[in-house]
């Protein structure tokens, strides 16, 4: 049963609302009624940034979003800023130099500052709330290097395909980030893409786009954005003068949860001493999952769950991804004939 | 068996269920999809597969008149050789012919035979197209559609007016391009970018690609049609276009300003004033605020067209008119010609697997390999279609044109019988007499003297025939302007080492569209331009070496002579930053004994 309320009750808080808005923002940011309007709106909001790289694969450049009248930017805290002194060119093509005021890694946030005044900015208090899976959105920024000068930066459209947390751990993602992240299905994360922008389809700020990340397991790339309601706080903390980052030493990130490796199997590798050590067992624990399995001393490990071993290196990689309790199919070669041992991954925890 | 007829009855109710959620779904979505769909089935008969003779590549095109003709990309038709094979969603194989080249913007025009009555694509106005607006790409990527049904991909334009430099090792620039999210993937280039409406915006043809393999990225580029329709005609001549430059360079400054960096001292914009520093204001029509912009507006012009500059310098603004010069020798657009080394189809590479060469930022796709056993010879009836000649993609449709623009000279009458000296007497302005004499080996000029005013007289030989003088001086070599003219009449193209059709442009930059026919002699060039509208000579230009201001010659009006001919009544001579000087001309005696 529904609750049905006179029409002009709602018209009645919309005005209310409405107006309190134009009192209160003086960033007045209207809800876009097109996406011509959304990206008229979002566009003179980001800038692009030039810094250190250049070299190799390090794209020397990256996309960021005004926050402040006063030109702070939000952006992705990454090798860009490393020499600390950056280029902002504003979407009117001005060129000016940025210092990084503040930054916190843990959530891939930086914080940089040139010098103005009256600027277009994202009023981060109007932001949009969570987008649940499905929502259409907007991507704002400087890809591929594409926009120079007062050209406005690329816009994708695309849809929130999930909000998930990104599981950062070696040989997966080398990234993680404490909250929920959107990923999405544009093509959002290229190079020079890191600190633009995702919107809602009406213009309004949603998340900030993460780095460049490949699934070392599938060779698929994620594109993924951060919430901006998880930045929100830092940022505006970081513009108030009053922002200490959080310790790294987290219990909540899953970079410190402990990891699988060959000894917690009861398996003494051979030390490690080129390259490509092949895989051969130096020791078996006595009563560890490895002995009880029939592992010996001298066998070569050949595959783990399918995966061909290249070397000792590897093995420590292969074991990293593993799960506590499942089960693990073991290829060996031993005497010259191969053998399949099946054991259980033990938990870490014990 | 029941259980069988038990789960028919369960997915019906829930097929029932489908549908009554579908029914209750937006209006406007089922609308806008509809709506979709229909533009989709009217474009789509135009959306050509190109494949090569041997069958081993391909790519995509779109076709834009009903009589065959279909653009592409240069990197996909190079690949493919000068006769083709196109498959249209009506299921048939039709065969094509390569017809113009432009290597440097990455287009190739072909024409298809089999049909009079082809489906073609609305043009579409590019620079009309935002960001935002939806998009169609249609086309063969991977070379999936074996049946020739097109496929479709609807995204954004991501960005208008981009600049893409040329990939390194070749000379593919895209300049003023639309950047989209649509898909693109190696085989849809060449094919057509829609607009929502279903018109042509654009051709597509590159990506940027950098670390996942040359697969769409997120960022596709289409070569503008207003860049296109540009060089539509010259694309028709059958030749080898090229594209242009300023004999300048400019750079952006940090408030947003485009200053001249480089100059050449033998360049046309030099010659008219432009220097070191002066802050380009706008350039085409179009206002200028970085290096970018102003690439794009070079970009999209055929070379030879002449184009607005106003420039600031010192506070003050002045606006010239300079044409631009060409923007690589012919021998550089030639060797994009060479054979290429076979290359793999194009296609997605097996999952998992990393590339072992990195596709280079922007690279377009590889060209199609030849067959196995080299291409099958063209079909018999197509060979006529084609002829080959250096500098052109095809001849046989240059001569087509040439045959076309000339029939305007026929009007005048016949003059291949008086190979004997040429007469021309007149006025000079309003009263100082003149006479000229024009033949093989010699050409003058009299000026009879006049109170206060000595006689003058100038005098071209053509001994030598690499030494054409400014005469008389400061005309930048009217006698051998008109001895050009004398040439054409008499004896037409085979009077000329050199003789083509170039294409179109707008006359002096700003007029009607005029047909321009390029004859050659001696190192020297005349630019013949015919109203697209009358078909009548307007005027020429002579040039009488590289790098040297035009002789250009304007003809205001006509006259019938006794001797049931046509020829200029009025003519006016301009050259350089000179004042103009009006002929008249009172007689013409082609009877004289040769000299």
């Amino acid at each position: 049963m529904k609750h049905r309320f006179p029409v002009n009750f709602f018209g009645g808080i919309w005005t209310l609302l409405a107006a309190g808005c134009l009192i209160l923002v003086p960033n007045e940011f209207a809800r876009a009624q097109s996406t011509q309007e959304a990206i008229a709106q979002v566009t003179p909001r980001m800038v692009k940034i030039f810094g250190a790289g250049g070299i190799m694969r390090l794209q020397g450049y990256c996309s960021g979003f005004l926050v402040s009248p006063q030109g702070h930017i939000a952006t992705v805290w990454s090798h860009v800023l490393d020499e600390g002194e950056v280029s902002v060119v504003l979407d009117s093509g001005r060129k000016l130099k940025a210092k990084v005021v503040g930054a916190e890694p843990r959530l891939d946030l930086a914080v940089l500052k040139i010098e103005g005044e009256d600027l277009p900015y994202f009023d981060l208090d109007l932001s949009a709330d969570a987008a649940a899976p499905g929502s259409r959105i907007l991507a704002f920024s400087n890809m591929f290097n594409v926009a120079s000068g007062n050209e406005p930066v690329t816009v994708l459209h695309g849809v929130i395909a999930a909000r998930t947390k990104l599981e950062g751990r070696r040989g997966v993602f080398d990234i993680s980030f404490p909250a929920p992240v959107y990923i999405v299905d544009a093509i959002t994360n290229n190079s020079g893409s890191l600190g633009g922008v995702l919107t809602t389809r009406d213009g309004r700020l949603l998340a900030m786009i993460g780095k460049e990340l490949r699934n070392a397991q599938s060779n698929t790339w994620v594109n993924y954005a951060l919430p901006i309601s998880e930045l929100k706080e830092p940022i505006q903390e970081i513009i108030a003068g009053k922002y200490t980052p959080v310790p790294t030493k987290l219990a909540d990130t899953p970079e410190t949860s402990p990891r699988h490796k060959p000894l917690d199997f009861g398996l003494v590798m051979i030390p490690d001493v080129v390259a490509r050590t092949p895989a051969y067992v130096e020791e078996v624990a006595a009563n560890s999952v490895a002995a009880q399995a029939g592992i010996k001393t001298d066998d070569l490990i050949l595959f783990v769950n399918g995966e061909l071993i290249q070397s000792c290196r590897h093995l420590v990689e292969v074991c990293d991804k593993l799960e506590d309790g499942t089960m693990v199919d073991i290829v060996l070669r031993r005497d010259g004939k191969l053998e399949t041992v099946k054991l259980v991954v033990p938990d870490k925890a014990e | 068996m029941s259980q069988l007829l038990h789960n028919i009855g369960l997915s019906c109710i829930v097929l029932l269920e489908l549908a009554s959620t579908l029914q209750a779904a937006d209006p406007a979505v089922l609308a806008a999809e509809k709506q979709r769909i229909e533009v989709c089935e009217h474009v789509a008969p135009s959306v050509v597969a190109i494949f090569s003779p041997g069958g081993a590549g391909g790519g995509s095109g779109v076709l834009i008149s009903k009589d065959g003709y279909a653009l592409s990309n240069f990197h996909v038709t190079d690949g493919a050789g000068k006769f083709m094979k196109c498959g249209l969603n009506d299921g048939v194989l039709y065969d094509a012919v390569i017809v113009g080249l432009d290597p440097s913007g990455d287009v190739a025009l072909i024409k298809l035979f089999g049909r009079d009555d082809f489906p073609h694509a609305k043009l579409g106005n590019s620079d009309a197209c935002q960001v935002g607006d939806w998009t169609f790409v249609m086309g063969n990527p991977f070379l999936l559609a074996t049946d020739f049904q097109p496929t479709v991909t609807y995204g954004i334009i991501s960005g208008t007016h981009r600049y893409q430099f040329p990939a390194a090792g070749n000379i593919l620039e895209y300049t003023d391009c639309i950047q989209v999210d649509t898909s693109i993937n190696p085989g849809n280039s060449g094919g057509p970018l829609f607009n929502a409406a279903g018109e042509l915006i654009g051709i597509n043809g590159r990506g940027s690609f950098e670390k996942r393999g040359r697969v769409n990225s997120g960022a596709g580029y289409a070569i503008s049609i207003n860049q296109i329709k540009l060089f539509l005609d010259h694309l028709k001549s059958g030749r080898i276009v090229d594209h242009a430059t300023l004999g300048a360079t400019v750079s952006t400054g940090s408030e947003g300003q485009a200053t001249i960096e480089h100059i050449l001292e033998n360049s046309e914009a030099y010659y008219r004033g432009l220097r070191y520093d002066d802050e380009i204001v706008s350039f085409g029509g179009r206002p200028i605020g970085s290096t970018n912009q102003f690439k794009n507006v070079l970009g999209i012009y055929p070379k030879g067209w002449k184009l607005p500059i106003v420039y600031r310098r010192g506070g003050e603004t002045k606006e010239i008119w300079v044409r631009l010069r060409s923007l690589h020798r012919l021998s550089e657009l030639t060797a994009t010609l060479q054979p290429k080394p076979m290359q793999p189809k194009p296609g997605p590479r097996p999952p998992g697997k990393r590339p072992n060469k990195e596709p280079k930022e922007g690279d377009p796709e590889p060209p199609q390999a030849k067959g196995p056993h080299g291409p099958p010879p063209p079909p018999e009836q197509l060979k006529k279609f084609y002829v080959e000649k250096p500098g052109f993609a095809n001849y046989y449709f240059n001569e087509v044109q040439q045959q076309r623009v000339l029939k305007a000279l026929a009007n005048w009458g016949k003059f291949d019988g008086a190979k004997g000296t040429w007469q021309i007497t007149g006025t000079i302005g309003a009263d100082r007499k003149y006479e000229t004499k024009l033949g093989d080996t010699v050409a003058g000029l009299v000026i009879p003297e006049l109170p206060g005013k000595p006689a003058e007289a100038y005098v071209q030989k053509y001994a030598d025939l690499t030494d054409i003088q400014d005469e008389p001086p400061g005309t930048g070599g009217l006698l051998t302007a008109l001895s050009h003219l004398r040439l054409l009449l008499l004896r037409g193209p085979k009077a000329f080492t050199e003789f083509y059709y170039l294409g179109s442009e707008p006359f002096d930059g700003k007029g009607e569209i005029v047909d321009v026919l390029v004859a050659g002699l001696a190192g020297a060039e005349s630019h013949w331009y015919f109203s697209r509208e009358t078909g009548a000579l307007l005027g020429y230009d002579f040039i009488r070496g590289e790098n040297q201001d035009r002789c250009e010659i304007r003809i205001d009006s006509m006259q019938d002579l006794p001797s049931q001919r046509k020829f200029p009544k009025t003519f006016r001579v301009l050259h350089g930053d000179q004042p103009t000087v009006i002929y008249h001309i009172d007689q013409l005696n082609l009877e004289t004994p040769a000299a």
